[in-house]
């Protein structure tokens, strides 16, 4: 396995990765470009990265006329901020004209740490998917991120990704990985019980997967890296299978990728549904693993979980 | 244009903005009022565009960031010939192409969707930098409330834009003085305006927004500041020419039933005849 990489860092590195290839692109930051790591590409490209300020809004008004003169930006700043104080901004500059804007997130969700509840957003992948039109797109590591901001690219419309702080294994560094948009990852063949899981907690589900299966119970683990539109088909084929669904996501349990998959079974194939996340409470100061275990986000938290689910 | 055409003209784009918001039976006609001149102005003078091409490369670009008075916008794209005159009266109607609120998307000649306040301003920032980073030479106008410029965004776009010296943006500020809620100064006063703007590093000119000759040098003034983006803030009359709406904050998205329709459309009928005769 590769060294571990925060997936704001393959951000930044598949911002200069894709330059060449889409001229159009320009880079928005909002004083953050050093923890966003846009300020890779600032480096590299300095003329097609402009920073706003302090000024998120304004930044996201910016991003969509830059996008009505044919420009291709990508708004960075942290989820809680592109996503949360943003929102009327995307929603109604971006999404309701449907504008080839992407907005990149990064410090999204718990692993943010040390910095405490105000700027762990767990409500972001409910906010956005709210969003006609908008695609939603959570990779699970470095080589996911990267060719999310590549898919983001290539497609016409707008997309929110969500980049996370902390260090993360890398996991899909398996012959035969292809990212498409839309399109789930069946990680882990199983029985007994699918997990669903998106973003840096795919990860705690295989190692959840490993620990059930020394207990006798056949985990299925798949990689939901889309949340918008969502792979319905993989979710309802895999329950069909197993009768049990269990989603894990760093977000709130509200809006987030369980409400996505609860959506999408009660409509063509319900089952029981356990959904792991943030539990409708804020987050805190810690470290990273420290928050990630206190809030059961890790391999064993959630194979506890999901051991007491399917008993 | 001469003067007197443009005055026909802009008395034309009122007769739409009643026509549509009394058809519509709601929408804004106080602020769509007050800025008809210098929509007039803007689209049959000012601006590089072709009604038959609407997204045409390299031209001036219009962000109606005061979305709710699109009726005013409607009317002087319809009179520009970008769509029919007949169709403003189906303003805010189900599916019509003429929204509530401007939708590029719907909508030949607009140029960005808008209405919710502080936002539109951004959006002309956006352009007018795409214009420097392209090495383009069309030009960015935007139009804002007074009132409007109490959201905190206006402030945020101002403040970029002043400091990367966007001479390509122009930004108008109709202050016909009232907001829904009453007079802005007694809702919670932006005065001074121009000295704000001022501050953020702005060209700024104050003129009469109902007097052709004040916004054509202040546009020119405007095309010949270089390393500064222009403020144009225009003293305007709430409903002006039509007399039962002009300085009355309860016309401002309000519209007029039958007679009161009548009423303003005979106020308009008598400016046209003065212009007629060349007064």
């Amino acid at each position: 396995m590769a060294d571990k990489i925060a997936t704001r860092e393959s951000y930044g590195n598949a911002l200069v990765a894709c330059a060449e290839d889409f001229p159009n692109m320009v880079v928005l930051d909002a004083d953050l470009a050093g923890a966003t790591k846009t300020g890779t590409f600032k480096k590299a490209y300095p003329d097609r990265h402009i920073d706003c300020g302090i000024a998120e809004c304004n930044m996201t008004g910016i991003a969509a006329g830059l996008a009505t003169c044919g420009k291709i930006p990508f708004v960075s700043s942290f989820a809680m901020f592109a996503a949360g104080r943003n929102f009327e901004q995307v929603r109604n500059a971006i999404g309701y004209p449907h504008l080839n804007v992407k907005i990149g997130a990064t410090h999204a969700g718990i692993t943010v740490g040390e910095d405490g509840a105000t700027h762990q957003c767990n409500e972001d992948i409910a906010l956005m998917r709210t969003i006609p039109g908008m695609t939603v797109i959570v990779p699970s590591d470095d080589i996911e991120a990267k060719a999310a901001v590549r898919a983001a690219l290539e497609m016409n419309g707008p997309v929110y990704l969500r980049f996370g702080r902390a260090a993360v294994p890398v996991i899909n560094d398996k012959p035969g990985y292809k990212f498409e948009i839309g399109k789930g990852v069946l990680l882990r063949e199983g029985t007994d019980v699918t997990i669903v899981a998106t973003g840096i907690c795919v990860d705690s589900a295989l190692n959840a997967a490993e620990m059930l299966a020394a207990d006798g119970i056949s985990a299925e683990v798949i990689n939901i890296h889309t949340i918008k539109p969502l792979d319905e088909d993989i979710v309802v084929n895999s329950a069909k299978k197993t009768g049990k669904v269990v989603t894990v996501e760093e977000h709130s349990v509200i809006g987030g990728l369980g409400s996505a998959v609860c959506d999408a079974l009660s409509a063509k194939y319900p089952v029981p549904v356990k959904k792991l996340g943030m539990q409708d409470v804020f987050g805190e100061s810690g470290s990273a693993s420290q928050l990630v275990e206190k809030y059961k986000l890790d391999g064993k938290g959630v194979y506890e979980d999901v051991k007491a689910f399917v008993k | 244009m001469e003067n007197l055409e443009l005055r026909k003209k802009a008395n034309e784009v009122r007769k739409g903005i009643v026509t549509a918001v009394h058809a519509a039976k709601a929408g804004h006609p106080g602020g769509s009022l007050s800025a008809a001149d210098m929509f007039t102005f803007l689209y049959f003078e000012e601006m590089n565009i072709d009604p038959k091409n609407p997204k045409m490369e390299g031209r001036d670009r219009f962000v109606l960031s005061k979305g709710h008075t699109a009726p005013g916008l409607y009317s002087v794209l319809a009179n520009r010939g970008y769509f029919p005159v007949e169709d403003l009266t189906t303003l805010r109607k189900l599916g019509s192409y003429l929204q509530g609120h401007p939708c590029m998307q719907e909508t030949p000649g607009v140029d960005m969707s808008s209405g919710s306040l502080g936002q539109g301003i951004s959006a002309a920032v956006g352009m007018a930098l795409a214009g420097k980073l392209d090495n383009k030479d069309y030009r960015v106008y935007t139009l804002l409330g007074d009132g409007e410029i109490q959201e905190g965004q206006v402030w945020e776009a101002a403040m970029f834009a002043g400091a990367r010296n966007l001479d390509n943006l122009v930004v108008i500020v109709d202050n016909n003085g009232l907001q829904i809620d009453g007079k802005i100064e007694d809702v919670c006063s932006p005065y001074p305006i121009d000295k704000k703007f001022e501050a953020f590093n702005f060209n700024v000119i104050n003129i009469d927004g109902h007097d052709f000759d004040q916004i054509r040098n202040a546009m020119n003034n405007a095309r010949a500041c270089k390393g500064k983006p222009t403020a144009i803030i225009m003293k305007t009359v709430k409903g002006k020419g039509v007399s039962f709406m002009e300085n009355s904050a309860g016309w401002h998205g309000k519209a007029p039933n039958d007679e009161e329709y009548a009423t303003a459309m005979a106020d308009l009928a008598a400016i046209d005849a003065q212009l007629k005769e060349g007064k």
